[in-house]
């Protein structure tokens, strides 16, 4: 598994399952100015078929739950799946709703949580450099 | 409506990257001409009025939070209001002015959120980054006044849970002053810009007459010249004294068109609009108490004896809110609570708004109406695991039943609190 794409620009898409959009407007505000994580190379991409990292928000309500499968199956390898928030995290308030089927690695397999409610975006940055540091390290392993 | 052979359909969504939300439009098109529009809602519904019956008010009022992340005070509020007619509840004069101030910043930080993100369905991402940059000073002051940048959780029922300090005061006013200085700069760079005017003027038309009978609300209503604001025609807690007036185009000197360029219009002379009332609060804002139950278990203990039905209404960044909440004397949780969001309102008004126009204008019509579906998806049909389509009788007759087994049990519930 090459990841020599990881060291650069890493290209993050993002899969909102039916989040409140707390989280969604928290990893926008960490792509402009303020926070600006596109000077690491990170960078939004309109597609799964660009990008790296999976940013998922939201508890996967019934009807995102295979569009979520849908979206990780389309996404090339090496990947990675970032849960944004409390409510992809673990459920969260939703935990005992009929329409959610979440958390999110239920779904699809996770490689970092960031918890909260929603997470600074500074949670956000280092929860995708979590990520990307754990795929690196389990490529090391493999070799 | 021609349909010819080369009419052909185009799905897009629920996952696309146009909204951030999940939602799908199916669009009938003639070459790049839009025919007509399809919409698939209901991806982002949670169950949050179902849940909200298992659980106490005060869950309840976290629950509101969490129907949408951009409203984290619209939301409570409204619903604080709905309980508040319902349990006969008096809110001190401070508190109500504080909860303007809070929803005021509210609608500074989402419609500065909308007008970057206007801006990048234009495809003009300097001005997406320019005015996410500026809104960082808003979320600042959020920060500041309640110690989280999102979901603030300020409003409870009978007040506010935090007030503004003599300290924080000199803040609030930097941040008044820091908008002032930039307003003009914002209008230069959205209204006075040629290339942004020429992709969003006499595109996604709305005219005042589809406004009013799509009962369209908010800027969406206001950018076609309805003067209609909740904050106006029914004023609640001090806006009457305030004196609010709802914005159109035309307090700009435009006869208003209803296009993609009046909704950014209204929405960032609603911006100035709110800079003043913050102003006027913080300086009329009377001293004392900013909540009539400082206590919890007290207001627990109180809205458990508490029987009647409320209506709370608010004018949230998009438009007009409506929460209806019933209590029951002897139960903790509301027996019922129903929450209508304003994109619930102005979905259909897609529908005029996409007609005849061209493909590359999709996102940028979908996003003017600044859509909201976490707000707005409150129904799901589940049947057998598998999702159906309901027909308007069959709809009908589901809720009629609904209302029967949710008012079986209950015995008729006399109307007080005012204001029904």
């Amino acid at each position: 598994m090459g990841l020599s794409s990881f060291k650069r620009a890493l290209w993050v898409f993002h899969v909102a399952t039916g989040s409140c959009n707390g989280c969604d407007i928290e990893i926008v505000a960490a792509l402009t100015p303020r926070y600006d994580v596109e000077r690491f190379g990170i960078k939004l991409v309109g597609t799964p078929r660009h990008a790296d990292v999976l940013l998922v928000t939201g508890p996967v309500t019934r009807p995102m739950a295979e569009r979520l499968k849908r979206v990780y199956d389309q996404t090339p390898e090496p990947k990675a799946v970032v849960v944004v928030g409390g409510c992809g995290s673990t459920s969260g308030v939703f935990y005992d709703s009929y329409n959610v089927v979440g958390p999110v690695d239920k779904i699809v397999p996770v490689a970092a949580y960031v918890p909260g409610c929603p997470p600074r975006p500074e949670a956000i940055i280092h929860g995708v450099v979590t990520a990307v540091a754990k795929l690196e390290q389990l490529a090391g392993e493999k070799r | 409506m021609a349909e010819t052979q080369n009419v052909y359909e185009i799905p897009i969504g629920p996952i696309h990257p146009a909204l951030k939300e999940p939602i799908r439009f199916t669009f009938r098109v003639e070459g790049e001409r839009i025919r007509g529009v399809d919409i698939r809602a209901g991806f982002a519904h949670r169950g949050i009025e179902f849940m909200a019956m298992k659980r106490n008010l005060i869950q309840t009022l976290y629950l509101s939070e969490r129907i949408c992340g951009i409203c984290s005070i619209s939301h409570p509020i409204t619903i604080t209001l709905a309980v508040e007619r319902a349990a006969g509840i008096e809110v001190p004069p401070r508190a109500q002015y504080l909860r303007v101030i809070y929803s005021e910043l509210e609608r500074i930080h989402s419609h500065l959120l909308w007008a970057g993100v206007a801006a990048h369905e234009l495809g003009f991402d300097t001005l997406l980054h320019l005015t996410w940059k500026v809104r960082e000073q808003v979320l600042d002051l959020l920060e500041e006044l309640s110690g989280n940048r999102i979901d603030y959780a300020l409003p409870i029922y009978g007040g506010v849970r935090r007030d503004v300090a003599p300290e924080q005061i000199p803040k609030v006013e930097a941040m008044v002053r820091y908008y002032r200085g930039l307003l003009d700069e914002l209008l230069d760079a959205f209204l006075r810009d040629p290339s942004v005017e020429a992709r969003t003027r006499n595109v996604g038309i709305l005219t005042p007459k589809e406004a009013d009978s799509l009962c369209a609300v908010g800027p969406t209503a206001r950018a076609s010249g309805l003067s209609k604001d909740v904050r106006q025609d029914r004023p609640y807690l001090v806006y009457g004294e305030l004196g609010v007036k709802a914005i159109t185009p035309r307090d700009y000197g435009l006869e208003p068109r209803g296009d993609v360029y009046d909704k950014a219009v209204v929405r960032l002379l609603e911006v100035a609009q709110s800079l003043d009332l913050i102003e006027t609060c913080l300086y009329e804002m009377p001293e004392g108490e900013i909540t009539s139950f400082p206590k919890i278990p007290a207001l627990l203990a109180f809205l458990k004896k508490a029987e009647g039905e409320g209506l709370g209404w608010h004018e949230a960044p998009r438009g007009e809110v409506i929460h209806y909440i019933r209590l029951e004397a002897g139960v903790e949780e509301p027996i019922v609570w129903k929450v209508k969001a304003p994109t619930y309102s102005n979905l259909m008004s897609w529908v005029p708004m996409f007609r005849d126009q061209e493909v590359a204008d999709i996102p940028i019509i979908a996003a003017s109406i600044d859509p909201c579906m976490c707000c707005m998806d409150r129904v799901h049909v589940v049947r057998d695991g598998s999702p159906g389509t309901v027909l308007k009788e069959e709809l009908l007759r589901l809720s009629r039943a609904k209302t029967d087994r949710v008012t079986r049990h209950l015995s008729p519930v006399p109307r007080h609190g005012g204001g029904l």
